[in-house]
Order: C-alpha cells, then structure tokens, then sequence
C-alpha cells in the first residue's frame, strides 16, 4: 500500500472531524507563529544592530592607533616617531591585503565651530583624504567631496554632516525649505571654511521611525519655558549615526598646515597622524591581513611597537551572542508552546483510536498488517501538524503586520526563510512524535479484541 | 488435500491459575467448494474456532494448514497477508468504516493488498453488480438498511477472490424475511464455487448448509453431512 494512500485515508479522516482537526491544529498554529514572530523581532533587533556596525565602517575597518611602548622597549621611547604619512605609503606600497588606506589628522574636541552668533563643538573635525568617503561609508547628498587637487592645494573647504548644518544654520528656512548651505562659510578655530558639500543625514532604521511616528503622530506642546529636551534615544548604537551627522571633514593638507604648524617642533608641523585607518579585504581574512599590515608597519617603526590594530570584532562577536542569547531564549519559549500544540494532537489522537478500536479491528482483520495501522496513525498525526505549520506560517505573516502596528516606531521585524522553514520542520517533527505513541498503541491492538469492542 | 487441514488442535487460554481450553484437541478437514456451518451454543469454543480459521489467531497445541501454509507457526505479518489474500470475513454488525462510502469500504482489502487504483475500481463496481448494489455506490453505511449493509460486506469479503469466506453469525441482526435473502445469497455463491463456513448458532440457519459442525465445550460433539446420509437430518441442539 503506497503512502499517498495513507495520506488520503488520513486527510479523509482529518476532513470527517474538520472543527476538532482545527482546534488540534490550532496549538501547532499558535506555536509556529510564536516562533516565526519572535525570531522576526530579533532579527529586526539584530539588523538595529548590526546597522551602527556598518554605520561607521563596518567588521572591515581597522584602526591602526598609537600605544606605549611595551616594558621591554620603554627605554627607546625617545626614538618613536608615531604613526605618520611613511606608514600610509609603506602600507599603500606593500599591504596587498588591505584595499583602503584612509589617514587622519583631527582638531581635539576643544575646537569650536561658528557662524554668526551660533557655535557648536562637532564631534569629528578631521583632515583627511578624499576616501574617507568610502572608509567610513558617507554618502554625500550636495554638493561634493574635496579632491585631491583641493589636498594639493590645501584649499579651505569642508563637507559637514547635517546636524552641523542643523546647528549653525538651522534645518528649515522660513518657509520649510531645508537649508542647504553650500558656498556659506564657516569659522573652524579662527579659519574661515567653505562648505563645498554636505553628507545625507544618517539615521538608524528605528530612529527613522521614530521621526516618521513622531511626524504623524506629534506630541502635544511642552508646557512651561521652551527646551530642548536632550539626545536620549536612539535605539543601540544610536550614538553612531550621530557622531556621523556631527562630523567636518576637510583636506589633509589644509588641516595640517593651518592647525599643526603650531604644534609641531622647530617650525616643523605636527608629522603625527591621529588615525590610521585600514580596510581589509575581507573579514575572513583578518588574522593575515593584520600580520602583514603589522610586518610592514614594524619595518617603518624600526621595531619599535608603538601602534597596535583596533577592530570592531568584539563588537561584532557581542551582537552575535546577544542575538543568539535572545533567539534561544525566545526559541524555547515559543517551542514550549509548540511542545503544548504537540500534546494536544498526541491526545486528540489517543481519543480518536480509542474511538475507532473496531475500525482497527476490522482493518486488521481484512488484511491490514501491523504496520499498516502504525503508518496509518503516524501518517494522520503528521499531517494535522504539517497542515497546522502552513496554516501556522500563514498566520505568522499577519502577527508580523499586527506587531508591526503595535510598535510602530522600533526596527521592524523581519521574517526570515530560515525561521518559516525551522518552524515547519519543528512542527512537522512535534507531528510525528506526538503521533509515535498512539500509533504504536493502535498497531498492537489484538485484533480478535478490537472486533469485540463496543 | 483439503483446503482446511486441523490436526489436533488446542487452544488454551491463561487465566490467573487456570487453563481454560477453549477448543480441544479438535481435528478437521474443510474441502474446497464446501458450504459449511458452525453452530453451538455461546461459550462452546465456536467463535475462537473461527478466530483460529480465519487466521485472526494461532492454536496453542496443534497443526493448521490453509491452502497448504502452515498457520501455527506464522509471523502477525505473514497471517494479515494470508488474511487480506485468501479469506473474507463476515461479521453479525456488518462492520463497515462508517466514514467510507460503499465502494470505498468495498475497495479497502484491494488497498491493503496493492491493487492498482485502476482495477481496484473495475472490480468494485463488478462486486457491487453481483450483490445488487450498484447504485448505492456513493451512499455511507449508515444511509442503507441492515441487509444492505451486509451485503456491501459480502462484497468487501468477496473482493480479493478469497479462498474461503468466513460468516459470523451474519444474519444475527437482521430480520427473519431480509436473513433468507442473505442465506440464499451465501448459498448462489457457495453455488459458484466459493467455499463457506457459516459460524452461528441457531440450528435453523445452519439448515442451508450440507455440513454442520457442532461444538461443545471445545470439542466437535456431531458432525452431520447431508451429503453422506442423503436425506434431511433434524439436529437435536
């Protein structure tokens, strides 16, 4: 007997009880959406986070940053000359492994920023080179980056991120048009700037949608003095869109003759980078492209370890172990409900052979071996859940609108084909394991005894 | 050789500390084409010797061949085989899957013995023409009256061509009148050939058959043939 008979005469049976097969199904329903829809959170949830990741560079990025020497060296410390423009050539001659070198010199964060009457104090003023652009993954809206001859040149240009624009020339004009202050000049330290571009305005997905929230739905009116009433939000890694949006960038060249001659030595610059930074080929390769960057770099230093690597792989292995302690805990606490679902079918099925104790007996009298009457029960058992995980997926697709309604303004959640094609397989699974115990009772019964049940 | 070969055969059952033996050292012979009944009292060891005829069981002492296969010493597979391929039951409740309709209860056997859809079909409607059914194929069980009903269950037990066909008291919830007809129709096919063992016990309905067998207390206690005597026998029960 083939097994699409088995199916059939399961689906047969399922159809003849059609409201108490829904309500068996409806444990595996409820437990496959509960595990697709949390599995969809936390992949919203991961996706916010590994969002700020990406936002500043990324597990490619790299950070070649200055340290002490270490003890057994610490005598030579008057010889170290720190990171400078010979470790970029050397590196951009020699790091085969390394696609992007991107140096920086910064004004500390003393530095103010004005126009007219306003001032801010940006988080980044950096001088840099035009693939800064590319390092730390701006997107420039108008206008355009400075370029190399502006570096030649050491032209007063600078490209600012919006919340700069924000603070010294606020977002809107009078009527509502936002300002776009290309060819307005600014005051960085005591030199005037042109802005010559500015980035787009960087933002998490979940702040996003905050603001579009907030836009449709506005707060009522503070009451008492106006205020501005802080940072706080965000989400995690907010702070990451915000250090971008608060940023200054101008050539390399001018940063280092308008603000390092000064603190440099016998009326030579400052020759010090403040950041170095690299981006490898890919992250898989890591461990080599450091060694070599690493080799090159001690060659330039005369041995002397006076730099060390910064890389975000301890932020990438948290937010791996965060999700993953998120996602199992959510896991088990949908698969319980999953478990339920299977012990309700495990029930329903012993009641219903022990309803159909003749029809057993009269099937094995005519010729139904016990294996026949085994797959018979397993079969109808399988089929409710694998019909209760569709029905599950189906319904899963509408908790996702409904949660997406209930929070509105956080990372939205996504489902994934990994998450509807385990929740499936667990369903069909808690199917055939509620279904093995009945199954196996009905086999065995004695079919003289089941022809003279009443 | 006989097509029912029962040499010496027991069956005894455990109970607590006693042995109950249901059937006794019983030896029997049931020859092709035989139109046959069972008959005793309730308790006599009838139904455990149908049981043991029908390859529902296997005897405790003895031997039991069916068309040649030995039956005592065969594994609950091989027996559901020998069951679905050479005999047919017949129950006093019918015994119909109340949630098939009438050619599919029909077509069950034929599906447990890998009959392809196509003939299973065929020779459903087939079996239908020759119990007069053939316009109740779509109906269920419960829609057709008691003689009905047992007449979709002669169909059910014909349709593998068994080589025996076994009657558990297959008139017992019937009326008198829709009985005969049942009867009669036992008696058309015994009369095509098909070799029947009717199990019951009223003496009466054991009157259609040749050959009675009376059992008591486990052992055959008469064995009346027609055939051998030549003349109507009455049977003092």
């Amino acid at each position: 007997m083939n097994i699409w008979t088995v199916i059939l005469i399961g689906l047969k049976e399922i159809s003849s009880h059609k409201f108490r097969s829904f309500l068996t199904m409806l444990g595996i329903i409820l437990g496959v959406a509960s595990l697709v829809g949390m599995s969809a959170l936390v992949q919203g949830m991961e996706n916010g986070m590994r969002e700020a990741m990406e936002a500043i560079g990324g597990i490619e990025k790299v950070s070649v940053i200055q340290q002490d020497l270490p003890p057994s060296q610490s005598h030579l410390s008057d010889q170290v000359v720190g990171i400078t423009m010979d470790d970029v050539e050397a590196l951009k001659q020699n790091a085969t492994l390394t696609k992007l070198i991107t140096p920086e010199m910064n004004l500390g964060r003393g530095s103010v920023v004005t126009r007219g009457n306003n001032m801010m104090r940006p988080f980044i003023i950096s001088g840099t080179w035009p693939n800064a652009l590319e390092m730390n993954s701006h997107v420039i809206e108008h206008g355009r980056m400075f370029n190399e001859i502006d570096d030649d040149l050491a032209r007063n240009v600078c490209v600012i991120g919006t919340e700069v624009r924000d603070e010294l020339f606020g977002e809107r004009d009078a009527s509502g048009k936002e300002i776009i202050p290309l060819g307005e000049q600014i005051n960085i330290n005591g030199e005037l700037f042109t802005i010559i571009g500015m980035f787009q305005r960087y933002e998490s997905e979940k702040q996003k949608k905050q603001r579009e929230y907030e836009a449709a739905n506005p707060t009522p009116e503070r009451s008492g003095p106006q205020r501005r009433t802080g940072w706080g939000g965000g989400g995690p890694g907010g702070w990451a869109f915000r250090l971008k949006n608060t940023t200054i960038y101008m050539p390399l060249n001018t940063m280092w003759l308008k603000f390092k001659t000064a603190s440099g030595t016998n009326s030579v610059p400052e020759r010090t980078l403040d950041t170095l930074n690299i981006r490898i080929s890919s992250a898989e390769e890591m461990d080599e492209a450091l060694q070599q960057a690493r080799n090159i770099l001690m060659q330039t230093h005369f041995s002397l370890e006076d730099f060390d690597f910064r890389t975000q792989e301890n932020w990438d292995a948290n937010i791996s172990a965060q999700i993953r302690n998120y996602r199992l805990s959510g896991g088990i606490i949908a698969a319980i409900s999953l478990i339920v679902g299977g012990i309700g079918i495990m029930n329903i099925m012993f009641a219903s052979i022990t309803e159909r104790i003749r029809e057993i007996g009269v099937r094995k009298a005519i010729g139904a071996t016990t294996y026949a009457i085994f797959i018979q029960i397993l079969v109808e058992s399988i089929v409710v859940a694998f019909i209760g995980g569709i029905l599950g997926i189906l319904v899963s697709f509408g908790l996702i609108e409904i949660l997406k309604i209930a929070i509105p303004n956080d990372n939205e959640p996504v489902i994934t084909f990994g998450a509807l094609s385990f929740a499936f397989t667990i369903s069909v699974l808690v199917g055939l394991f509620a279904g093995l115990l009945p199954a196996f009772k009905a086999a065995k019964l004695d079919p003289i005894e089941a022809l003279r049940y009443e | 050789m006989a097509l029912v070969e029962l040499k010496n055969v027991s069956k005894i059952y455990q109970v607590g500390d006693e042995e109950i033996r249901a059937l006794d050292n019983i030896t029997l012979d049931i020859e092709s084409g035989e139109f046959i009944s069972i008959i005793g009292p309730s308790g006599s060891g009838k139904s455990t010797l149908m049981h043991l005829l029908g390859c529902l069981d296997t005897p405790t002492h003895g031997t039991l061949t069916l068309d040649g296969i030995q039956i005592q010493n065969a594994s609950p597979m091989q027996l559901a085989a020998i069951r679905n391929r050479k005999i047919g039951f017949v129950f006093q409740s019918f015994n119909l899957l109340p949630k098939l309709n009438v050619a599919q209860n029909i077509e069950v056997p034929m599906i447990y013995a890998g009959v392809p859809a196509r003939e299973r079909h065929e020779r459903v409607m087939e079996a239908l023409k020759r119990v007069n059914l053939e316009n109740r194929a779509r109906h269920r069980p419960m829609q057709l009256s008691g003689g009905q009903q047992q007449r979709v269950a002669i169909a059910r037990a014909l349709i593998n061509n068994p080589r025996i066909v076994f009657a558990d008291e297959p008139t017992g919830n019937l009326d008198t009148h829709t009985g005969e007809t049942i009867l009669s129709l036992f008696r058309e096919l015994s009369q095509h050939g098909h070799t029947i063992v009717l199990v019951t016990h009223n003496p009466e309905i054991a009157a259609v058959t040749p050959r009675k067998i009376e059992i008591r207390d486990g052992k055959i206690s008469l064995t009346l043939d027609e055939r051998l005597s030549g003349k109507n026998l009455h049977i003092q029960s």
